[in-house]
């Protein structure tokens, strides 16, 4: 211990000043119901409660002065390094101060089919504290705004049974062997100072409406943790996987499982809303929600995998949550399938670093996007491929999709991007109804759907004349984004991936090449070229993070595999040091932007990294050969 | 029939609408965010730490003890010998306030789940005590309660008022 360190641990907490992380310093956990953010600095600034899309109770990443959040660290913090536990959503953070090495354990608990006879809380969120090295004075903040901060919890001290925070119907404990006390409403503090190889335990507990549940501290806390553990193990010891970069793979996955709902089998976007996508708020978003386009990508990324379950989950979730609009899709519901999230301001949060508004709900989800039918049947299509069986109320549900886009594909849209401005005749979405389309003929000739083969051979072939006839620059030799247009837009390298094109067509080779010349910086993506021209949406544009990843599927698709592969190390060194991505990088110090983690990119690696271990295999079958 | 059999059916039959009532007021309360009072789980988990298994036995036990107080309800009545709405829901509210004071405050005690306030929570005990007047439970609890047992009084005065 140095000379200088405080004897005793403090009384009262320094004046905080709370900056805003940049988000690549989050870290997340989670349990398949709901996401905490961590900071490198053992702050949780955000958790919506009791699922993902519901009113948060810390939001100091929207608001660092009235957010609240749930500190944990050294009182004199210096940096931090931190890692998953293998194979994990358990967060370790290992944070240095003059004196000594704090090790902070963050998990929420997951209940295994075997522990279901344990009376356990709703949701319970477990904090384990250990001093690594030397002495350490610990702080522990804790400041509850529920209701988007719209709330301040009154908090009760219980005494052993830890202090109570009431708000509504709603209730959360905090259990501690830390003393804490109430150091301004609403407000909890306390402080221990810590010698190597001591430990303590923080749990932040919640029931909705219903008997509060306690967790009793000591080894029963730990055992919870070790088998949150064990779920996430046993959970990616399902993963066949076996390719490069299986880790990047692997933690790609588990993200992707933390932002599935577990009791409806939706897949919402991202955790957070209204993170910026640049340097103005212009582009703040709430993504809390299940896009259908997303969550089918997600979905072919789990079967890929070897997670079928997940498949079946969302098969029965799209059954029964789009049954309001069937057999018409929203764009969006709600992790129940809820149709109206209509978008507010919520005025009163500053937005991340001051870059508001902060929207709840989500105004696009009234648009016309034929794409998300494409999408749909895809995931059906490979579902069945891998063996799946679709029972006579599924398939009635694909004849559905089919007739809607017979009727459907003709008229313009909002497209995959969610163009605000009038709709257009978008050239991935005429593909994607194309892909339906195709997709339901081989569905017809395997399951049998009942289909009008020679009408839907016929729309099926309008639609790729329609497309060489209006969105194929001949000049240019490309295809551009929308019909009348001549810009390229990235979505179009999946053209060969869903096979309206080889990958070795000249058309598909010069669609790449004028991608990559007008929406390429440093080998990374634009979406679309930036600016408003494109989208109608005032502030800037940056790099899209799944785009980029669509280059390397095309470029293994291609045999190009060496420039594949060297983009797809690339874009690994941007995921933040736990392997997390968010929607976009900046275009200029490639730092993540917007709502963080983001489903998309992570499909989107899963995706490449699958194709380029294809292309590998291929390649070496190749070699093998010769 | 025999008058006996007769006053038992009615006995049956009101007992079971008086607390389909009152359960039907708690559970919306508590579904509304007006009180976290879950009577069918707490009796639930005096028998089991299982969470689903706990609201079905619950339910089941919450309409058996219905019927056996109906029984009470029905001496009190024949005991003074009348029954009509009002005398039900006074009834109805002087039980409910022995719920709340006596009956409520003792369950650490008596409740093998739940948690003591001196003794904390144990592998065992996890439950969160209600508390005086069940206050814990939402500070409309107390409101809400006796306006269910309120209602099942009621409910039970004026049916009986049809056997009298």
């Amino acid at each position: 211990m140095s000379a200088n360190a405080p004897q005793t641990a403090p009384e009262a907490p320094a004046p905080f000043e709370w900056h805003y992380p940049p988000i690549q310093d989050y870290g997340v956990i989670g349990d398949c119901r709901t996401i905490a953010l961590v900071s490198r600095q053992g702050s949780v600034d955000w958790l919506c409660l009791p699922h993902f899309s519901a009113p948060s109770w810390f939001a100091a990443l929207l608001d660092k002065d009235r957010g609240g959040r749930f500190v944990i660290r050294p009182c004199d913090f210096i940096d931090s390094t931190r890692s998953y536990i293998e194979h994990t959503n358990v967060l370790q953070t290992r944070m240095r101060s003059p004196t000594g090495t704090l090790m902070v354990t963050d998990s929420v608990s997951m209940v295994a089919e075997d522990q279901i006879a344990e009376l356990a809380p709703e949701h319970e969120m477990i904090r384990l504290i250990e001093c690594a090295e030397g002495e350490i004075d610990v702080e522990v903040y804790f400041e509850p705004r529920p209701a988007y901060a719209c709330a301040r919890p009154r908090l009760r001290n219980r005494g052993k049974l830890g202090w109570h925070c009431a708000c509504h119907g709603d209730i959360a404990f905090l259990q501690s062997d830390i003393p804490l006390r109430q150091t301004a409403p609403g407000t909890l503090y306390g402080s221990i100072r810590l010698r190597a190889g001591e430990r303590r335990q923080v749990v932040f507990s919640y029931c909705e409406n219903d008997v509060g549940i306690l967790a009793p501290l000591g080894p029963a806390i730990e055992h919870r943790v070790q088998a949150t553990q064990r779920w996430w193990n046993q959970w990616c010891a399902r993963c066949h996987y076996d390719g490069p970069h299986r880790d990047a793979v692997i933690r790609s996955a588990l993200t992707l499982k933390l932002l599935s709902y577990c009791l409806s089998g939706a897949v919402i976007a991202a955790a957070t809303t209204s993170l910026p996508e640049g340097d103005t708020g212009a582009r703040n978003w709430d993504y809390r929600y299940c896009w259908l386009r997303d969550t089918s990508l997600v979905l072919q990324s789990f079967m890929d995998l070897g997670f079928y379950a997940e498949s079946e989950s969302f098969l029965a979730w799209m059954l029964h949550a789009t049954r309001l609009t069937q057999p018409r899709l929203q764009v969006m519901y709600d992790i129940y399938g809820e149709t109206d999230l209509t978008e507010k301001e919520l005025s009163h949060l500053s937005g991340y670093r001051n870059l508001g508004p902060v929207r709840i709900g989500n105004g696009a989800h009234a648009q016309l996007q034929l794409d998300i039918y494409g999408d749909s049947v895809q995931t059906a299509y490979e579902f069945v491929e891998r063996g799946g069986y679709l029972d006579r109320y599924e398939r009635k549900l694909l004849v559905g999709f089919g007739r809607t886009v017979l009727e459907c594909w003709r008229q313009p849209d909002a497209g995959i991007w969610e163009i605000r401005s009038d709709p257009r005749h978008n050239t991935y979405s005429k593909l994607m109804c194309w892909t339906a389309l195709d997709r339901l003929l081989s569905l017809d000739k395997r399951i049998g759907l009942g289909l009008d083969r020679a009408k839907y051979q016929h729309e099926l072939e309008c639609v790729r004349v329609d497309i060489d006839q209006h969105a194929y620059d001949a000049a240019r030799n490309a295809y551009v984004g929308y019909y009348g247009g001549h810009e390229p837009d990235a979505s179009l390298l999946l053209m060969a991936r869903y096979g309206f094109l080889a990958a070795d067509d000249p058309r598909m080779i010069g669609t790449c090449r004028l991608i990559e010349s007008e929406l390429g910086v440093d080998g990374l993506l634009y979406r679309y070229p930036p600016g408003t021209a494109y989208d109608g949406v005032e502030g800037g544009e940056n790099l899209f993070g799944i785009c980029s990843f669509w280059l390397v599927d095309y470029l293994a698709r291609l045999g190009d595999v060496a420039r594949a592969k060297a983009l797809f190390n690339r874009l690994l060194v941007l995921a933040n040091d736990l392997g997390l991505y968010a929607e976009e990088f900046d275009v200029h110090s490639k730092a993540p932007l917007g709502n963080f983690p983001q489903a998309f990119t992570h499909v989107g690696l899963i995706t490449a990294a699958l194709s380029l271990q294809q292309a590998q295999r291929g390649r070496r079958g190749e070699e093998i050969k010769r | 029939m025999t008058p006996a059999a007769f006053a038992i059916m009615e006995i049956l039959l009101w007992g079971l609408i008086a607390t389909i009532c009152m359960g039907a007021i708690l559970f919306a309360s508590q579904n509304l965010g007006w009180s976290r009072l879950d009577l069918p789980f707490l009796l639930g988990t005096i028998f089991t730490g299982e969470r689903h298994a706990a609201n079905v036995l619950g339910f089941a036990l919450t309409i058996l003890i219905g019927w056996f107080i109906a029984f009470f309800y029905y001496l009190f009545f024949a005991a003074i010998g009348q029954a009509n709405w009002w005398l039900g829901a006074v009834t109805g509210f002087v039980h409910g306030l022995l719920v709340l004071t006596a009956l409520l405050p003792l369950l650490p005690y008596m409740h093998p789940r739940v948690a003591s306030e001196y003794d904390g929570p144990s592998a065992r005990r996890r439950l969160e005590p209600p508390g005086f007047l069940a206050l814990h439970y939402g500070y409309r609890t107390p409101v809400v309660t006796l306006l269910a047992q309120t209602v099942y009084g009621a409910i039970l005065g004026a049916g009986f008022e049809l056997v009298f």
